[in-house]
């Protein structure tokens, strides 16, 4: 079974010159090693700065393009990884190692498989 | 979206004890008749009142584990393991009659609602798959795991029932109800009832919550030791709201209500049975048992709360008194076999209990002890209430002045604005020390803050002296 975790929390501080978000902790890397060996890790990734986010919506056929991000939240999405786990108890098992947890808060979802066209 | 919820339940309208006996819907065939029949039993056997009562006792006694076990066998699928399970007692009722009352009814119950959700797995084909897994595990398992003499195995399913219902994962009010409708076998509406609220609302909950366990794959097992401690608070917390619930409503249908307390109190039991070695699992029960043994002095005959050193002692029950200062002997004891740190919330509240329940006339109480308890219980559990609590046993003990300041530190830091307990004990205090004007005051104060009427009525007969 997959489940996303979902990583929020308040925004590091970009970098003032680049605009790029500050370097990855090697805590990161590390733990993104626990879960290839433990054979959790189907995907994950670092998301940009909130401040990058353009968020679509489509009224009545119209097409509205605002800057920024859906909520108006302290916490923001700031990455995600998708593991595979038996059932939930390891999910949330593998979300209380993730080095966010201890700043900010991950949200554990199952993802529903989706079938896929073609 | 909503969903009905599909388990059938057995029909209750009445307290636990004298509840109609599940009926077998109309539309069920009869059972087959024997190849012959003493003359003198002419027609269908008749449901008697001996085998009524079998059937009755079967599921005071034996539903949570029973469908326990089911839950397991069918791979965490908590509907059609309660849908079966209410269809067995249907048909206990037909055949118990004529074949005789089981030796063993629970291994009776549980064999015949194995069948018969097997049976509902093969009707539908777009099972099929399911019903092939479930024969592959059944070669494997089956032997050692269904065989239903063996109790170790019944114990680890009720276990992996009550973690799973009360798993953090799901919201308190969901984990309490899918715990008292499975485990404890209350219907619906005698949960409903008793929380008060719209049954609808109740049956949603349970849908959501058996929703989730499927969706998110919440697992159907023990947790692993290194989880327990996390995952076994969560429980007892459950427990504890369960029983409070009972306890602390004045309002609504009491006898109703009052079954929350019995129900918590029969599961905080099973839980210490099932995990011995966990000092808190016996004080919880502990904690229980000795509140529940002040029920009947608690409300006077007008329907107000009296106060404990206001309550007639005699009307405490000894044997639930005897029953708890044996639990907690069993707590303290396993602590001693673990670490200091092992002595929590529910040792140190049932101590506390304990110290009041010893004492029959209420004067003799150790209230330096409570004090000091109450501190323990404050390094534990930093919240107000329990600061509150411990002023009041330090005004018992040194004197209302000494209180006083406790609770005036309390009430500037202004953690306890809104709660009605912290002017009420501040009147009590100013009321010993004759300060009857802030007495009243106070009073009146916590009396716009309550909106409980046994309370009030209490306040309110406060007030009345504090001014005559």
């Amino acid at each position: 079974m997959r489940y996303m975790l979902l990583i929020y929390s308040e925004e590091a501080q970009p970098d003032a010159a680049s605009g790029d978000p500050p370097e990855i902790p090697p805590a990161w890397l590390e733990y993104t090693e626990w879960l290839l060996k433990e054979g959790y890790h189907s995907a994950g990734e670092q998301l940009a700065g909130s401040s990058s986010a353009t968020t679509v919506r489509v009224r009545d056929g119209n097409r509205l393009v605002t800057d920024g991000p859906y909520t108006e939240t302290k916490e923001v999405l700031g990455g995600y990884y998708i593991v595979d786990c038996d059932n939930l108890d390891e999910a949330l098992e593998a979300a209380a190692r993730c080095p966010g947890a201890l700043y900010g808060s991950i949200e554990v979802r199952p993802i529903v498989g989706m079938a896929m066209p073609g | 979206m909503t969903e009905p919820d599909p388990a059938p339940e057995r029909p209750a309208s009445q307290p636990r004890a004298q509840r109609p006996m599940p009926q077998p819907p109309a539309q069920r065939p009869m059972p087959r008749q024997p190849a012959q029949r003493p003359a003198s039993q002419p027609g269908p056997p008749r449901p008697s009142a001996e085998t009524n009562e079998a059937v009755e006792r079967a599921y005071r006694d034996a539903y949570g584990s029973v469908l326990a076990t089911l839950i397991r066998f069918l791979g965490g699928d908590f509907d059609a393991a309660e849908e079966a399970l209410a269809d067995v007692f249907a048909t206990a009722l037909e055949t118990w009659p004529r074949d005789g009352i089981p030796a063993s009814p629970a291994a009776w119950l549980t064999t015949a609602a194995r069948n018969r959700a097997l049976d509902a797995i093969r009707r539908d084909r777009r099972q099929a798959d399911k019903l092939a897994a479930l024969q592959q595990e059944l070669t494997v398992t089956e032997v050692a795991s269904m065989q239903l003499g063996t109790e170790g195995g019944l114990e680890d399913d009720r276990l992996r029932l009550i973690f799973t219902c009360c798993h953090p994962a799901l919201p308190l009010d969901a984990r309490v109800a899918l715990t008292l409708r499975t485990l404890g076998g209350l219907t619906t509406p005698e949960i409903a009832r008793a929380f008060l609220v719209p049954e609808a609302t109740l049956a949603q909950r349970l849908v959501r919550a058996k929703r989730k366990i499927r969706q998110a794959r919440i697992p159907y097992r023990v947790p692993r030791a290194e989880e327990l401690p996390e995952r076994l608070d969560s429980v007892l917390a459950t427990l504890y709201l369960v029983f409070n619930e009972g306890y602390l409503a004045s309002a609504g249908a009491t006898a109703v209500r009052h079954e929350l307390c019995t129900e918590a109190i029969r599961l905080a039991a099973i839980v210490a049975d099932l995990l011995p070695d966990r000092p808190e699992t016996h004080g919880l029960l502990a904690l229980l048992l000795l509140q529940d043994s002040r029920r009947e002095a608690r409300v006077g005959a007008d329907g107000s709360i009296a106060l404990l050193e206001e309550q007639d002692r005699s009307r405490w029950d000894r044997a639930e008194i005897a029953r708890g200062l044996a639990a907690l002997d069993r707590g303290f004891a396993a602590a001693a076999r673990l670490s200091h740190a092992s002595v929590g919330r529910y040792l140190l509240q049932a101590s506390i209990a304990a110290e009041h329940a010893r004492t029959l006339d209420g004067r003799s109480t150790d209230w330096r002890a409570i004090a000091t308890l109450y501190e323990a219980l404050a390094r534990i559990d930093p919240s107000p209430i329990v600061e509150l609590n411990r002023a009041v046993a330090i005004a018992q003990a040194d004197g209302p002045a000494a209180g006083l300041g406790l609770l005036d530190g309390l009430a500037a830091r202004g953690q306890l604005d809104g709660y009605h307990l912290l002017p009420a004990a501040r009147a009590d205090l100013l009321r010993r020390l004759g300060r009857l004007p802030e007495a009243a005051a106070e009073y009146q104060r916590a009396l716009a803050l309550s909106d409980n009427d046994a309370e009030r009525r209490f306040l309110q007969r406060r007030l009345a002296e504090t001014r005559s």
